[in-house]
């Protein structure tokens, strides 16, 4: 938004601080412009609390209608652009209206704020967190400051967590049975597996496993389904015999995960499937999917 | 065209290796290990190509491997600056691509077994397992070639530097095995790759590859604590269940070969029976007399380089196992060629012989069990066969050098009958060869007979075999070497010798008419040689019909002699007759020898009608005549008078001249007080001058001048005279030698005499006898001659 404060020379220079920046463990965020910028990294159920430093330019006074602080969630749809649902909305007033002729400092505190979706960044949706700081001004509109938070949410380990078992097959051509060690699984977790040949009649060049997410927006019938492949990792080279078991093991952390989300605010979810693709000699392809819970485990905190 | 496009894909892939080499290389100088990995894989993906033939591929192969080389140095390096080793290992699993990503798995598990951080039986088990992901025969046979070559100097053994109890050394054992069981596999795959068209040509690169497979043989073989329990129980139970049930061809007959050359002979000992068990399950198209043959001749060396080994050799029963499984692999292979079934016997022979040299039964037995397997194709008529059998037949030859101990076996002979005709005759006279060379020394009649046997193919004409192109010389050659062979059959007892002499006839009268010239005569001297050492008289020391006596071989000679002159070979019949006729003199058989002379006789009249045959044949008669004694008068003047009157009968002058002056021997005998007749010793030298005399005058006749010859004749006359003088004849007196001399001089005047020399040396031999002191210038005074002075 700074074009847009240079563009009307602002009167003055707005910052916001956290209480525990200097500690806070920042993570890279891609903004809208392509460009990553750092962000300080949120749990749900922190306190949230900083400072609002406002500093009038020389020789200028802010004269406002009183000045205050947001938390908010929002959700942003890409088709519907411009508008946000705002699931969470917090504020505090820092000012009552008068003028600002020097610096001046605002503590603020949400304590234990409820965040119950982690920022994520779609092709179709966005949610993100965001701080706003309001100077209301009755002409020339408010002068407006942001302050873009991530949020993560750790999940426990699931108390049941089945393996992924099937046996496919195209009748007297390929006969496979493959099996994934678990069905949920944390982002820095790696699928174990094998593929086992119960038959085969075709000749393959060869078989990956792809990792797709399924991002679902709008509902009914605006609902917009867009799948991406996040991963496309080459499992076996060649055409095996009968008899045959290909190993699997996928590595998740190089690739750029989320947790699964089932409903967000009923307004979109995410979710995510392992794709095992098998390529005949002619490129055709013969893929089975199977969906996988993602979730965020909580790291050591020495890595 | 497609060799065109080969070397281009190689040259492109090569070119892109090198250039992901150099980034690699850039990076790991400056420690971007994610530079590093990056450009590695991507210049492992050149390896991904399915377009080069695996010659080529293994050029790129190469390459890349070099490469390789230094990611690992640099890997190391890296682990050594805090790097932590098993986060490396994820790392490059995140490669997308198979093939890169296990190239590079291998290469950080070598250094992760090596930094001791990890036991290494879980990663060499968790790389041979991920290795299975590449399922193209070609790439995974070269990856699973990779990690054998990066590990094979890692794995854990008994003493290796690597801390390894015994369950870690089994298992670096399992991961070996395992790696060469799925090689294997891929290897075998290979066959199935592409169309059948070109079946061929990928047979033949898929023969390229093999070292790769048996690449694994090697390490296990070269890998401590492997003892022959191991070996046993699970080393070669695995690998032949492997060769076994892969059920091909190329693979089974390389790897058995393998198998045979790189685990230690005593181990090949002890685990015999596994191995030769797993002979006759291997497919039929496999060559499996070079597998069994490879297995003896190693084992054979073995036995030789090692005198302590013997013992078990005879512990484990190599040969009855040897024999019972090429016994199963002939039955189970129905279509084996006689040459490649005799070759196996033949390498079973030579096994039997290094290793059981003293164990002629066993011998026997595979000479046994090959007459049997011959006898299932009968006759052979190819020729590698026939050469096979020769080896074959030749090796117990040249193992014992003694025909002798070959006659032992009872099979030998029984191999032969299976030989066409000129195979088995090239046998016999390697055969015959080998006594020469070797002096055997054959001593007993039976022997004898059993060695005919043998070479009966040399000894007879066969029915319907037509000799006609065998070379005259070649066959005067074999003879040869045949009239040799009877010279070495010897005995020290007569008895035993007379059985010898009678098979030997009895083998060579079948010789047929080319033979029997160049074989009796050898028999005949053998003979003859016995009846010198046997008692001679009539009377029978033993009281045997059969015992030998010098009449009785005589008998025996006269029969086998009198064959000769049926197959006009009577020269030679005439001269076997005077030598018997001479034997027979020594031992006092008087119508023994009467007999011999006579059929001597009439050879001569009947059978000798060539006139220089006449002549030596007549000098001989004469010879011998003169040196028997044995005759009474009656007897010797009838032969004498015969000999007389051939002598007159002679075709030419000069030779009724000279035949008649050798006859004057007749009537004088040096040691004989009763055979000295001087009156009728010069009245065969009067006679015989005047022939001379009559030669002079039909050569001048003739030629209207004196000729040499008759003046030699003279010469000759004059050296009689002077023997006969010096032995004391009383009739010999000077007068006459005075005017033979005088005749001499007066025809050496006439004409230039050739004979200048002889007649010089003659009348200096007188001189010198004058002025000799003794009777013997006594004798010469009587002599006078102005000639001298």
């Amino acid at each position: 938004m700074n074009y847009l404060l240079g563009a009307f020379k602002p009167a003055c220079n707005i910052s916001i601080t956290f209480s525990d920046g200097k500690n806070r463990k920042q993570v890279p965020m891609k903004k809208e412009n392509g460009q990553t910028a750092t962000v300080p990294l949120f749990h749900s159920q922190e306190t949230i609390s900083g400072k609002v430093c406002i500093e009038p330019y020389q020789g200028k006074k802010v004269e406002h209608n009183g000045v205050k602080v947001e938390l908010l969630g929002q959700i942003e749809m890409y088709f519907d652009r411009g508008n946000f649902y705002d699931f969470t909305s917090l504020v505090r007033e820092l000012d009552v209206p008068g003028e600002i002729y020097e610096r001046k400092t605002y503590p603020f505190e949400f304590p234990t704020v409820e965040m119950p979706y982690e920022t994520y960044n779609g092709v179709n949706v966005r949610l993100r967190y965001v701080l706003k700081v309001t100077i209301a001004r009755g002409y020339a509109g408010s002068i407006l400051e942001y302050q873009e938070l991530v949020v993560r949410n750790y999940a426990p380990p699931p108390e049941i967590n089945n393996s992924i078992k099937m046996e496919v097959g195209i009748e007297d051509c390929l006969h496979i049975e493959f099996e994934y060690n678990k069905s949920k699984y944390h982002l820095k977790d790696v699928i174990l597996g094998k593929i086992y040949f119960l038959l085969v009649r075709i000749k393959m060049k060869n078989m990956d496993l792809e990792i797709r997410r399924r991002e679902s927006t709008g509902a009914g019938a605006n609902t917009h389904v867009e799948t991406e492949t996040l991963a496309k990792f080459e499992l076996m080279d060649g055409t095996p015999v009968r008899g045959e078991s290909i190993p699997v093991r996928l590595f998740l952390a190089p690739y750029d995960l989320t947790p699964t989300h089932r409903n967000i605010n009923n307004k979109f979810s995410v979710k995510y499937y392992l794709n095992l693709v098998l390529v005949d000699e002619e490129d055709r392809r013969y893929f089975k999917q199977q969906e996988i819970t993602l979730y965020r485990l909580k790291e050591d905190t020495s890595s | 065209m497609i060799a065109d496009d080969d070397e281009k894909w190689l040259t492109a892939a090569t070119a892109a290796v090198k250039q992901n080499a150099f980034y690699m290389q850039r990076a790991i100088d400056s420690n971007n290990l994610k530079d590093a990995l990056k450009f590695s894989a991507q210049m492992l993906s050149e390896l991904r190509t399915s377009k080069l033939a695996p010659h080529k591929y293994y050029e790129l192969y190469i390459r890349a491997f070099n490469e390789l080389g230094k990611l690992e140095i640099f890997f190391r390096e890296e682990t050594g600056r805090g790097c932590s080793i098993a986060e490396l290992y994820e790392l490059v699993q995140h490669a997308g691509n198979i093939l890169p990503r296990l190239y590079l798995l291998c290469t950080i598990g070598s250094v992760y077994i090596k930094s001791k951080d990890v036991t290494a039986t879980d990663i060499l088990k968790d790389l041979v397992e991920m290795c299975r992901a590449v399922q193209h025969p070609l790439r995974g046979l070269f990856l699973r070639s990779y990690l054998t070559q990066v590990t094979r100097d890692k794995l854990p053994s008994i003493g290796s530097e690597l801390e390894g109890d015994v369950d870690a050394h089994m298992n670096a054992l399992e991961f070996v095995l395992q790696n060469f069981t799925e090689m294997n596999k891929l290897w075998v795959r290979m066959q199935h790759q592409g169309p059948s068209r070109e079946k061929e040509k990928r047979e033949k690169e898929r023969n390229e590859l093999r070292d790769l497979v048996g690449k694994n043989l090697h390490v296990l073989s070269q890998l401590d604590g492997v003892d022959l329990g191991i070996y046993r129980d699970t080393v070669l139970p695995r690998i032949l269940e492997q060769v076994v049930n892969c059920k091909d061809e190329l693979a089974q007959c390389y790897l058995m070969d393998c198998i045979i050359q790189v685990f230690p002979d005593d181990f090949h000992l002890q685990t015999l029976d596994v191995l030769l068990g797993a002979c006759p399950q291997l497919q039929s198209s496999v060559d499996i007399k070079t597998v069994l043959s490879g297995l003896m001749e190693r084992l054979s060396n073995y036995a030789a380089s090692s005198v302590e080994a013997l013992p078990n050799f005879l512990q484990v029963e190599a040969f009855s196992k040897f024999n019972y499984a090429i016994g199963k692999v002939v039955e189970a292979q129905v279509d084996l060629s006689a040459s490649a079934s005799v070759t196996l016997y033949l390498f079973l022979l030579k096994f039997t012989l290094h290793v059981y040299a003293d164990r002629l039964d066993y011998v026997d037995q595979v000479l046994g069990s090959c007459v049997t397997q011959l006898s299932a194709t009968g006759k052979l008529c190819d020729d590698k066969a026939a050469k096979q059998i020769i080896t074959f037949l030749r090796a117990p030859l040249e193992k014992y050098n003694s025909v002798v101990t070959i006659l032992k076996l009872t099979n030998y002979p029984r191999v032969m009958e299976y030989l066409d005709h000129e195979t088995n005759k090239a046998m016999a006279i390697i055969i015959v060869q080998s006594i020469l060379e070797n002096s055997t020394h054959i001593a007993t009649a039976n022997e004898v007979d059993a060695l005919f046997e043998l070479t009966k193919s040399l000894i007879k004409d066969f029915d319907g075999i037509i000799d006609d192109e065998v070379d005259e010389e070649d066959f005067q050659e074999e003879q040869n070497s045949v009239a040799r062979l009877v010279h070495m059959l010897y005995n020290d007892d007569p008895e035993e010798m007379y059985k010898i002499i009678f098979t030997v006839r009895k083998h060579i009268l079948t010789g047929g008419p080319k033979r029997l010239p160049l074989t009796i005569p050898p028999l005949v001297f053998s003979a003859l040689k016995l009846i010198r050492r046997v008692p001679s008289g009539d009377e029978n020391p033993f009281g045997d019909d059969a015992s030998a006596t010098p009449k009785k071989i005589l008998q025996l000679l006269n029969e086998t002699v009198e064959v000769l002159s049926d197959v006009s070979a009577s020269d030679l019949a005439l001269r076997l007759y005077l030598q018997c006729a001479q034997a027979a003199n020594d031992c006092g058989l008087e119508a023994v020898a009467y007999e011999f002379f006579t059929k001597a006789y009439l050879l001569y009249e009947e059978e000798i009608s060539d006139s220089k045959a006449q002549v030596t044949a007549l000098h001989l008669i004469i010879g011998t005549l003169q040196r028997m004694r044995v005759f009474n008068v009656e007897n010797r003047d009838t032969l004498t008078y015969k000999a007389q009157g051939y002598s007159t009968k002679l075709l030419k002058k000069p030779d009724q001249c000279r035949a008649v002056y050798e006859c004057a021997h007749l009537f004088w005998a040096d040691e004989c007080e009763n055979m000295k007749d001087g009156e009728r010793v010069v009245l065969c030298l009067k006679r015989a001058q005047k022939i001379a005399d009559a030669a002079q005058k039909m050569t001048t006749a003739s030629r209207g001048t004196s000729s040499t010859g008759s003046v030699a004749l003279y010469v000759e006359l004059l050296n009689k005279y002077l023997y006969f003088l010096e032995k004391g004849n009383p009739q010999v007196t000077g007068d006459t030698i005075q005017s033979l001399a005088e005749l001499i001089r007066s025809e050496t005047k006439k004409v230039e005499s050739g004979a200048g020399p002889f007649i010089n040396s003659t009348l200096r031999y007188m001189e010198f006898q004058r002025q000799q002191d003794g009777g013997m210038s006594e004798k010469y005074q009587k002599i006078k001659m102005e000639w001298f002075e």
